[in-house]
């Protein structure tokens, strides 16, 4: 176990390295200031940081398990591989742990009237669940095409009686539905929290979406040294935004024995066009506040993406993401729908997990990756949601009526 | 490198527009309009049409993929260029093509800042200059992140005229009057681009807070529809911009028709006679 010194990132102007930053409409500067600072005195409150961690171990379920996937790893033939259970925090993902600590955080501003995007309805859902719990009101954009294809979500957010607002505008996915959420900022800034949902967006959403998530693998470090008595050789987390697997990772920067790989959207194939690999196949630009690798043409207008899963359908990724990238301490890569399917079936038939399709992916590369490793040597996975709202779309892919 | 000699031949458009204005005691109209909607020809026709009709200075905006400051009728504006193929080039190559035929009217370039970063700073610079643009309004790029496009900018004699807000803080518009020039853009509201029924009174809270700050001339935009609403904020600034009412005026028109009622429009927002129908349609 190695570590190094690493500048605290970002710096005071919100950047890691080149990317990050605040490409904001001024209107907005004002409320990201008073978030920032907001922020700062939360995280150095004890009262905050224990009613946060009361909540997220009483009403998120928290520590999540950390999970020993034998039959899959014996499947593979190689490492053993471990899955860190986001999937079984309250409302079925990861999201939750940001959630919770943005809408006690707003409430300590007094913004009684939260906004927030979401593409798989994973982060509505989370949003509505918490605004639910602490009377706050709650409005969803979504994209009306993820809208269909996650009406699940869309009849849980309602019951929850959150107002969801299907985005009509552009490509009707993610990407669209983060421009409306922003437009119905500038509008309502001064009585409104932006509850965004992944490590995007302008400074400081990046970072502290990323610590309130760090709890991730801040848990699976501890219960796998535990468990194992060793750090492991591969973390493996899938990338959209990237919030899941910055939270995972964060705990292991400073382990330069443990190598880190996020796995992006590869859709039908990064070679197809079709697809939503930002990292991968994708330049650095400006979109949605922040500079960061995005997929844009070479006039710099953002291209449309697809991928299966509705959550990492995004033609950015979170700016600490296109740092890790660029200094090499993590690694990216794509795989594809149909490889995703596999690994969505692979978990279902050896462990009884159905995952969520984002998850899937990382899934798929883990287990890939684990056929070419020791017994020894172990692969950290972060299984970021489970599977029950893609039912639907598993179902479809395969040509089943349910 | 532009020679530098091309660097005392150029004029500030923007400076003597205002100066002119203060001369003729009169409060100043810009128009707002994007670039290459419905087509391109109609903004090559448009632009001189108007400034006839009385527009003092002209922005065109570059159309983006994801334009989110705007209201409904600059995406779908721009959403409609962006179906044309419109790219930032042919932003500049219109402004390059308009330039001598409004020698005297300022032209501005309105835009997100994907498109500039992908096209390089240093040759949007000396493209704007060469093209004859006297000024650029980013709408994503607030102080804290105009460094590298103003070093570009200043050196070549184009305004980044800041962008400021009801929400802005004292230091914020210190820093930005700072930085930017030519006039300031006030948001005249708490909200995104569009027609509204009457101007909010954030904006005229925000112009007493500017001038404490700066000397240059005051524009107030976002919500500024009609001739009374001009005149009202003529009242407490030195220029008027209207947008989402001429371009929702454009989504409405048939092509025919179009300079001929966006110049008839701009008349009547500068308080002119109208000009002759049928004079400049096609």
């Amino acid at each position: 176990m190695t570590t190094t010194i690493r500048p605290v990132l970002p710096d005071d102007r919100g950047r890691f390295g080149d990317y990050g930053g605040k490409f904001v409409p001024e209107t907005l500067m004002a409320a990201l200031a008073e978030l920032e600072s907001a922020y700062a005195q939360a995280r150095a409150d004890a009262a905050f940081q224990q009613e946060l961690a009361h909540l997220l171990h009483s009403y998120a379920g928290r520590p999540t398990a950390l999970y020993h996937a034998r039959n899959l790893s014996r499947h593979c033939g190689g490492a053993k591989i471990y899955l860190k259970r986001e999937d079984l925090a309250h409302t079925g993902a990861h999201k939750i742990n940001n959630a919770l600590g943005q809408a006690l955080l707003a409430r300590r501003m007094g913004k009684g009237r939260i906004i927030a995007e979401t593409g798989a309805g994973q982060h509505g859902v989370a949003t509505a669940t918490v605004c639910a719990m602490l009377g706050l009101k709650c409005i969803v954009y979504m994209g009306a095409e993820d809208v269909q294809r996650q009406s699940l979500n869309v009849f849980r957010m309602k019951l929850l009686e959150a107002e969801v607002i299907p985005v009509e505008s552009g490509t009707r996915t993610l990407k669209d539905a983060i421009n409306e959420a922003i437009r119905d900022w500038v509008t309502n800034v001064e009585t409104t929290h932006y509850l965004i949902g992944s490590v995007v967006g302008p400074h400081p959403y990046p970072m502290l979406v990323r610590d309130f998530q760090s709890v991730i693998g801040r848990e699976a470090r501890a219960q796998l040294l535990e468990a194992e008595g060793r750090l492991p050789n591969y973390v493996v987390a899938c990338v959209g935004g990237g919030s899941n697997a910055i939270g995972t990772f964060y705990q292991f920067l400073g382990d330069e024995s443990v190598k880190l790989v996020g796995v992006e959207a590869g859709g039908e194939g990064v070679e197809t066009g079709h697809h939503a690999a930002s990292l991968t196949a994708g330049h650095p630009g400006v979109l949605h506040g922040a500079m960061s690798y995005l997929l844009q043409d070479r006039h710099g207008q953002v291209m449309p993406t697809h991928s299966i899963s509705a959550g990492l359908d995004y033609p950015g990724v979170g700016p600490e993401h296109s740092y890790l990238k660029d200094t090499g301490r993590a690694q990216y890569l794509a795989v594809t729908d149909s490889q995703a399917l596999e690994g969505f079936h692979l978990l279902c038939r050896t462990e009884g997990i159905i995952p969520a399709l984002e998850s899937s992916h990382a899934v798929y590369y883990a287990s890939q990756l684990a056929r070419t490793l020791s017994p020894e040597q172990i692969v950290l996975v972060c299984l970021s949601g489970r599977g029950d709202k893609d039912m639907g779309i598993v179902a479809q892919a395969e040509g089943i009526t349910i | 490198m532009a020679p530098l000699t091309s660097k005392a031949v150029v004029r500030d458009r923007i400076k003597e527009k205002f100066a002119a204005l203060k001369r003729e005691g009169r409060g100043g109209l810009i128009v707002f309009l994007t670039a290459g909607f419905p087509d391109r020809q109609a903004t090559l026709e448009l632009v001189p049409a108007l400034v006839a009709a009385g527009a003092d200075a002209v922005e065109l905006g570059i159309p983006f993929s994801d334009p989110l400051a705007e209201g409904p009728t600059i995406q779908e504006s721009t959403f409609r260029a962006l179906q044309q193929g419109i790219t930032l080039e042919d932003c500049l190559e219109m402004a390059r093509v308009l330039r001598p035929q409004v020698p005297d009217t300022p032209l501005v370039l309105m835009g997100y800042y994907n498109p500039i970063y992908q096209f390089g700073l240093e040759r949007f610079a000396q493209n704007c200059q060469e093209a004859g643009v006297d000024g650029v309004i980013v709408v994503d790029l607030p102080q804290e992140e105009t460094g590298p496009l103003a070093a570009q900018c200043a050196a070549r004699g184009i305004h980044i005229i800041p962008l400021l807000a009801p929400t802005s803080t004292d230091a914020s518009i210190k820093a930005a009057v700072h930085t930017g020039g030519g006039f300031v853009y006030c948001i005249s509201l708490i909200g995104v681009t569009g027609a509204r029924d009457q101007v909010s009174n954030r904006g005229f809270e925000l112009l007493e807070r500017v001038r404490v700050h700066t000397s240059l001339p005051l524009a107030v935009g976002f919500g500024i529809s009609t001739r009374q609403h001009v005149e009202q904020v003529w009242r407490q600034a030195q220029a008027a911009v209207v947008g989402s009412a001429l371009v929702r005026l454009m989504l409405e028109s048939p092509r025919g028709q179009l300079a001929d009622r966006a110049s008839r429009f701009v008349a009547q927002l500068a308080g002119r006679n109208p000009p002759k129908q049928g004079g400049t349609a096609r």
